[in-house]
């Protein structure tokens, strides 16, 4: 059988529309019957990913591959790439401003809530020319 | 307790989900950081924030809660009124502080 892909294209513009990806891939697996807790794990990693292409990135593309052990989230921005990642991976450090405060994020835990919520993550930077955030979950 | 009986003891206004009315909410989470309610949450499906914004609806749905209330007397918009209703989240407002909120939840059994 043949992967499921869905694509998406995340608008780094506007703050109050992101996360649409993450509620259609969500949407999606619920429709492929997947358990709630692979459904809600996918959802939480695409969605602080989502969040963090719009803080930091102006966006980029979400990309979900269904195979037959795992979901893999990649997610690729031309942003202005991660100079640190240990730093990054600390639970509260944080460089969003205060737009994303004003809408709840920017409190350091993106990056830890995704690794923490898939059964691998790579980070893949180079700064001034963007980030890939690849995510696997398994589902066997 | 019941929706409805939240709704008594903290003199709330239902905004959406009259369907939820009678169903049970056994556990609560409270914040206004989002990262921390895709965090911290397990099973708890009442969230209380003081937080103003779609991404508050989209956080719930992303770790299934059921109910969102609104503290400090904030009150949604009609586009996130429309994303809770899309999401099969009832969203409720009341004036009482996040502090009281929860102090009262807490006494009455919703832990």
């Amino acid at each position: 059988m043949a992967d499921i892909v869905f694509e998406y294209q995340v608008d780094g513009s506007d703050y109050h529309r992101a996360g649409e990806a993450s509620r259609s891939t969500k949407s999606n697996l619920k429709k492929l019957g997947f358990p709630s807790d692979i459904i809600r794990r996918v959802g939480i990693c695409m969605y602080e990913g989502e969040i963090n292409m719009v803080i930091h990135a102006d966006g980029g593309v979400a990309k979900v591959v269904i195979g037959l052990d795992d979901i893999t989230i990649i997610l690729k921005d031309k942003g202005p790439g991660i100079p640190n990642i240990d730093l990054a991976m600390q639970e509260g450090w944080s460089t969003a401003d205060a737009q994303a405060n004003d809408l709840g994020f920017g409190a350091g835990m993106g990056l830890p809530n995704m690794k923490r919520c898939s059964d691998e993550m790579n980070i893949d930077t180079v700064v001034g020319e963007g980030t890939t955030v690849t995510m696997k979950i398994k589902t066997k | 307790m019941k929706l409805k009986e939240i709704m008594e003891l903290l003199d709330a206004t239902l905004l959406c989900g009259e369907d939820k009315l009678d169903m049970e909410v056994e556990g609560a989470f409270a914040s206004d950081f989002m990262s921390d309610i895709l965090a911290y949450v397990s099973d708890q499906k009442l969230l209380l924030t003081g937080m103003i914004n779609p991404q508050v609806i989209r956080t719930a749905e992303m770790v299934d809660m059921h109910f969102i209330l609104f503290v400090r007397g904030k009150m949604p918009d009609a586009n996130m009124l429309a994303l809770a209703e899309d999401s099969d989240i009832a969203v409720l407002s009341t004036k009482k502080l996040m502090y009281t909120s929860c102090g009262l939840l807490y006494k009455n059994g919703v832990r």
